[in-house]
């Protein structure tokens, strides 16, 4: 008897164990980047006492290395992450659209086999690869087009995003399109629909709600990207006046400054703020496509 | 009767007049990647000379080197641990609460922005151990970004396991680990190397991840293969810039006077490795389903 519970031990418990212990650091690893995340983000307001209010609403962006105190106001960077990302959306979602329609009812072979795959490549050229892009061929292309001293601009961080959401929202567009029962379909055409009635009407209906996560996981990836946007957007920390203007973002800010300052100082501790604060949108990005898929499953 | 013909000719012309624009869109769209595609291998062939492709001085060698070196002893990390957590996922987390938080969790590592990863690896890894940038923190960080990919493509792989095998398997005796480990993983070895060389693909191309882990130099002499000393290749305590920081770093700092021909061909060398990984993939991915379905 005891013989056979060593065996189990060895056949069974210890495996178990191990792939349970695991599991379960994932989930201790995710609560420790909100932990830390969170603990290093309330510096600014615990330590160098500065309120809510002035780092969400002020744009007096001015903090301090070593022990002085300066102001913390972050919302040209909160603005300027809202207005590329919004751009960014604006641009893609047509066209991705447009291709998750051909991709699922125009020409799925072509699609299927063609399309995809390219989808894919795109997917996988690297985020620094498309702001090298953006900073040496679109940046000067969009100064010349506009007769600008500098091409860096909300437009040239919203074109580049566009172009690495495109895929995002193409692919997940496309599932959801392709997800259309074809009783649905075939009921259309029998009605005596063409078929950008039957598109219209049955299949983006259905797909509806598949389109919107595509949506909101663009949104995200827009909000979230750091170094392409970094790149082009020319990080300057003022209000954009109109989309041929320079801004800043938060992945922008901390990633170039970061490096430069000390560690607990005021200035390291806002940038951490900045990161928390990112975080935090990421995690409402995440809810809402759960709310948004809990929709889907209850129809 | 003339009306409803009138609008029934504009119904199909709408339909056509759609068709068409959407046919250009997606014709753009593969146009749009050629074009991108062309333009990188186009500057990188022209930056390319003997002396940037080598492994000294200015060359990208020792990028390309620091590159694939970071991605596989960072996969040597995720790898079993991401199997794990997909076995667990799949086999050993039942219906439970504790799925429920798990599933969250991973989603969330998923979908966090990488720059966020970074500064978490930089805070835990290099901060408060005192250490200077390194390429075991950027290992380390890295595998933060894809331990969720593989374990999702473990429990999927898992799943999609024949129900029968298992209780065949358990049928004869075997408990529920023997059968997981020698006949569920076993079937599952495709689909969770595709897993991997996508993570590695990823890897690659990652550098928000890396600016504050790994660093954004390194000093390596190729002749020095002690991996106890700080300028071997071999030294995973020691700084490294792979060829996705390399770009960045040219940009921010690049001092040198041909920094944009290095960049140009960083990016071009780094496309392709992408690439040909993305690809590989992709045609294992499609051997494995002809194999399923009976190589029709």
């Amino acid at each position: 008897m005891k013989e056979s519970k060593l065996r189990k031990l060895k056949t069974e418990y210890l495996g178990r164990t191990i792939v349970t212990v695991f599991g379960i650091s994932i989930i201790v690893l995710t609560l420790a980047i909100l932990a830390f995340l969170g603990y290093k983000g309330s510096a600014t307001f615990l330590v160098n006492r500065h309120s809510l209010a002035s780092f969400l609403f002020s744009s007096n962006w001015d903090p301090q290395q070593a022990g002085q105190t300066g102001s913390v106001g972050s919302a040209v960077f909160i603005v300027g992450t809202l207005e590329v990302a919004a751009l960014a959306l604006l641009i893609a979602t047509p066209f991705s659209l447009a291709v998750a329609i051909f991709i699922s009812d125009l020409a799925p072979r072509v699609g299927q086999r063609f399309l995809r795959p390219i989808v894919e490549i795109f997917v996988g050229i690297p985020s620094v690869v498309y702001g090298w892009l953006g900073l040496t061929v679109l940046v000067p292309f969009v100064a010349k087009i506009f007769h600008l001293p500098f091409g860096f601009s909300v437009l040239s961080a919203g074109l580049v995003l566009a172009v690495m959401i495109f895929p995002t929202i193409t692919s997940v567009a496309a599932d959801a399109l392709q997800a259309t029962p074809l009783e649905s379909k075939e009921a259309s055409y029998a009605l005596g629909s063409t078929r950008w009635q039957m598109i219209r009407r049955v299949a983006l209906r259905y797909g509806r709600t598949g389109i919107l996560t595509g949506i909101v996981l663009g949104l995200a990836r827009a909000c979230g990207e750091a170094l392409a946007v970094a790149m082009v957007v020319g990080q300057s920390n003022s209000f954009a006046h109109g989309i041929l203007a320079p801004t800043n973002t938060i992945t922008a800010v901390i990633t170039s400054s970061m490096g430069n300052t000390v560690n607990g100082s005021e200035y390291n501790n806002a940038l951490w703020s900045l990161a928390f604060l990112l975080l935090l949108i990421s995690l409402v990005f995440i809810i809402v496509i759960r709310v948004i898929g809990r929709q889907r499953e209850e129809r | 009767m003339s009306l409803e013909r009138a609008r029934m000719k504009r119904t199909k012309a709408v339909d056509r007049v759609v068709t068409v624009a959407l046919s250009t869109i997606a014709a753009l769209f593969v146009v749009l990647l050629a074009v991108i595609m062309a333009w990188l291998l186009y500057k990188g062939a022209k930056a390319a000379t003997p002396d940037l492709l080598s492994f000294t001085g200015y060359g990208v060698g020792i990028q390309l080197f620091n590159t694939v070196y970071l991605v596989t002893l960072s996969l040597l990390i995720t790898v079993p641990i991401g199997i794990c957590a997909g076995i667990y996922l799949a086999e050993y987390a039942g219906k439970g609460p504790i799925i429920a938080v798990l599933r969250t969790c991973i989603e969330m590592l998923s979908s966090l922005p990488s720059i966020i990863v970074g500064l978490f690896g930089f805070l835990v890894l290099i901060q408060m151990t005192h250490s200077k940038w390194n390429l075991l923190a950027g290992a380390l960080a890295l595998a933060i970004l894809n331990v969720p990919l593989i374990a999702r493509t473990t429990e999927d792989a898992l799943r999609a396991v024949d129900r029968s095998y298992y209780d065949g398997s358990i049928g004869l005796g075997a408990t529920r680990w023997q059968t997981t480990m020698r006949i569920l993983v076993r079937a599952s070895v495709p689909r969770i190397i595709t897993g991997v060389i996508l993570a590695a693909g990823r890897g690659f191309g990652e550098a928000a991840v890396l600016i504050y882990t790994s660093g954004m130099n390194s000093a390596v002499n190729f002749n020095n293969w002690n991996p106890a000393s700080i300028t071997s290749p071999l030294n995973i305590l020691r700084p490294a810039d792979t060829l996705a920081v390399h770009i960045w770093a040219l940009k921010t700092e690049g001092i040198m006077a041909n920094a944009n021909q290095i960049a140009d061909l960083s990016a071009a060398v780094l496309v392709i490795l992408v690439l040909v990984f993305s690809l590989s993939a992709r045609w294992m991915g499609n051997r494995f389903d002809k194999k399923m379905s009976g190589g029709k």
